[in-house]
């Protein structure tokens, strides 16, 4: 456990060490602003909803640029291969990258407290959909990058990685916008294998064991699928 | 049997019909260094990446201090240190963040940590850039923080895929003089394709060529083996009739074959002789020149060097290929032939040419 920790801490640290974590955290925070500030004075009312739906918006771009380079950038400079071949195993260098990742993300979604702050001064917060929102928004983001991890197993590219992983969270993000143009059996399923529509009902503040379910799923399976992806080296 | 460090059995590994490595066998020992030496693709790579766990073999087995690959990979690990070829580095990272990384990784923490960094720092004269990002040091530089990261769980087996490719001299030099400090204690398998590298650092020497073991020797048994020494003979040129003089080596028992050579010098005619089976000839060289009333001007036996011994070793058509299957062969065919083609054309001038690689760069000069 405590190699997946150390993977997770470099993982982190590198971030900081190059610009990609803070173009993308700053550009988070800047388009997010502009979109929620903008309209928030209209409704006169002082809710995060739309702030956390735009954050939810914003993921499915900003996510794939943080994953590109996991394993990608490992493959491509050849650090793969000492990772590797320390005493480690395959499972616990996905876990420790994934949760690398994760702890970026999360200074991200901690970045925007402030922003939940000064709507609560500004009027009286209900407190209980800020919090389900959180949730709702390390379950998605939580998925997300997960798939951009798998995608950037798949690759030595960067490139690729995010734009596979940017197609990813595009399908699920489109999955359920055309439900009227489709027959009643496959829209059923497409509403329940889209994101938004999981991360809605949290948003709003209900936490339901199958939104729950459904964004660990996902993740887990996308995880266990880079994990094959890098284990298939030793054989092909 | 204990001393056995390494132990590979009929190493197999094959990526669709092409066979990377056919049925290699060796086993290195306690404090050896032993040198992997072959042309590029031959599978010196995979077989280090099969002997570090980063990839499985298709068959055959491989033990590493007694634990095999397969069933205790962690075991072997822990007694690896692997630098990969081309060093890839965190190189983002300062040298002092990457060792603490690497210390870290290997399980070792707080006071316990720092007193290995500091050990293969002073190992590896890392001191002056400890503070330095990697990628701001030089290649020599990056390379001994390779060596560092694969020193910290002090290994007794040290894996190193060409830690001397694209060092300068002196870089080398360095790096040469701590693999050999290192071999001391340790089993260490360096590959390269740098042959005088080979004779200054390793003790034993594997040949690898497509995929297979084609030689497994010290380096001087391996020079001797083959066999080959050639004499140079000069004569002056004043007064001598080069077609009786050829006729008159040529008559000179144990001669395998005479070629006349250019010379730098124009009064001065230069000719190589070869001998059958290996044997001393100077001496009736010398007494058919007296006898012939020739004018001799120098006489010396050249031992041939590793270098062609290797190149006769790797590029012979007669390598052996039998078995597999009729793809793997096109396909491996195809992607040799040219390469192939080239390095016979070069071995065929080789063989007549000079002994040493010195001796090739003179006469491409005299060209």
């Amino acid at each position: 456990m405590s190699t997946t920790r150390t993977i997770a801490g470099r993982q982190f640290r590198s971030y900081f060490n190059g610009p990609v974590a803070y173009i993308v955290i700053c550009t988070v925070l800047v388009v997010l602003g502009f979109l929620f500030w903008e309209t928030f004075f209209l409704y006169k009312r002082a809710t995060t909803r739309e702030m956390f739906r735009f954050l939810g918006l914003i993921n499915y771009f900003a996510v794939p640029a943080l994953t590109m380079g996991l394993l990608a950038e490992e493959k491509r400079s050849g650090t793969i291969e000492l990772l590797i071949t320390m005493p480690v195993k395959d499972s616990q260098v996905i876990l420790g990258k994934f949760l690398g990742v994760l702890g970026l993300y999360a200074v991200l979604v901690a970045l925007t407290i402030p922003y939940v702050i000064s709507v609560a001064s500004l009027g009286d917060l209900d407190w209980g959909p800020v919090f389900s929102s959180y949730l709702g928004l390390f379950l998605q983001g939580g998925a997300l990058l997960a798939l951009g991890l798998m995608m950037s197993s798949f690759t030595d590219n960067q490139i690729i990685a995010f734009f596979g992983a940017l197609a990813l969270s595009i399908f699920f993000f489109l999955v359920d916008k055309f439900l009227p143009l489709m027959p009643a059996s496959l829209a059923d399923f497409l509403e329940f294998i889209a994101f938004d529509a999981h991360f809605e009902s949290l948003r709003r503040g209900v936490i339901a064991v199958r939104d729950v379910l459904y964004f660990l799923t996902v993740g887990g399976l996308a995880l266990a699928v880079a994990f094959r992806a890098l284990e298939k080296r030793r054989w092909s | 049997m204990s001393d056995v460090m390494i132990e590979a059995r009929d190493l197999t590994k094959q990526y669709g019909p092409v066979y990377a490595l056919r049925d290699v066998s060796f086993e290195v020992r306690k404090g050896e260094v032993l040198g992997f030496l072959g042309p590029n693709g031959a599978g010196k790579t995979t077989t280090m990446k099969i002997l570090t766990c980063f990839i499985a073999p298709s068959g055959g087995t491989a033990k590493v201090n007694g634990a095999d690959v397969f069933q205790d990979s962690m075991a072997v690990r822990n007694a690896i240190g692997y630098l990969p070829e081309s060093t890839p580095l965190y190189t983002e990272m300062l040298v002092l963040e990457y060792l603490e990384f690497v210390a870290e990784m290997r399980g070792f923490k707080g006071p316990e940590a720092r007193k290995r960094i500091k050990k293969v720092v002073e190992q590896t004269s890392l001191g002056d850039v400890i503070a330095k990002e990697i990628r701001a040091l030089s290649k020599g530089f990056k390379q001994r923080v390779g060596l560092a990261q694969a020193l910290v769980h002090e290994p007794p087996v040290l894996i190193l895929d060409e830690p001397m490719s694209g060092l300068d001299p002196n870089q080398a030099a360095e790096i040469r003089d701590l693999i050999r400090e290192l071999g001391r204690e340790r089993t260490v398998i360096l590959s390269t394709h740098d042959l005088a590298e080979v004779q200054v650092t390793c003790d034993r020497v594997l040949i690898i060529s497509k995929g297979r073991l084609v030689a497994d020797d010290t380096p001087e048994e391996l020079r001797e083996r083959t066999g080959k020494a050639n004499f140079a003979v000069t004569f002056a040129k004043e007064g001598a009739d080069a077609k009786a003089l050829r006729d008159a080596i040529g008559g000179v028992a144990g001669v395998a074959s005479v070629k006349q050579k250019d010379t730098a010098e124009a009064d001065e005619l230069l000719y190589l002789v070869r001998p059958k089976d290996g044997q001393d000839l100077r001496a009736s060289l010398f007494r058919a020149a007296v006898d012939g009333g020739f004018t001799l001007l120098g006489l010396e036996r050249r031992a041939e060097g590793l270098d062609k011994v290797f190149r006769d070793l790797t590029t012979s058509e007669a390598a052996p290929l039998e078995g597999g299957s009729r793809e793997a062969k096109i396909a491996e065919a195809k992607a040799k032939a040219e390469a192939r083609k080239a390095a016979t054309d070069d071995a065929d001038d080789a063989a007549d040419a000079d002994a040493d690689a010195d001796d090739d760069a003179a006469d491409e000069e005299q060209d």
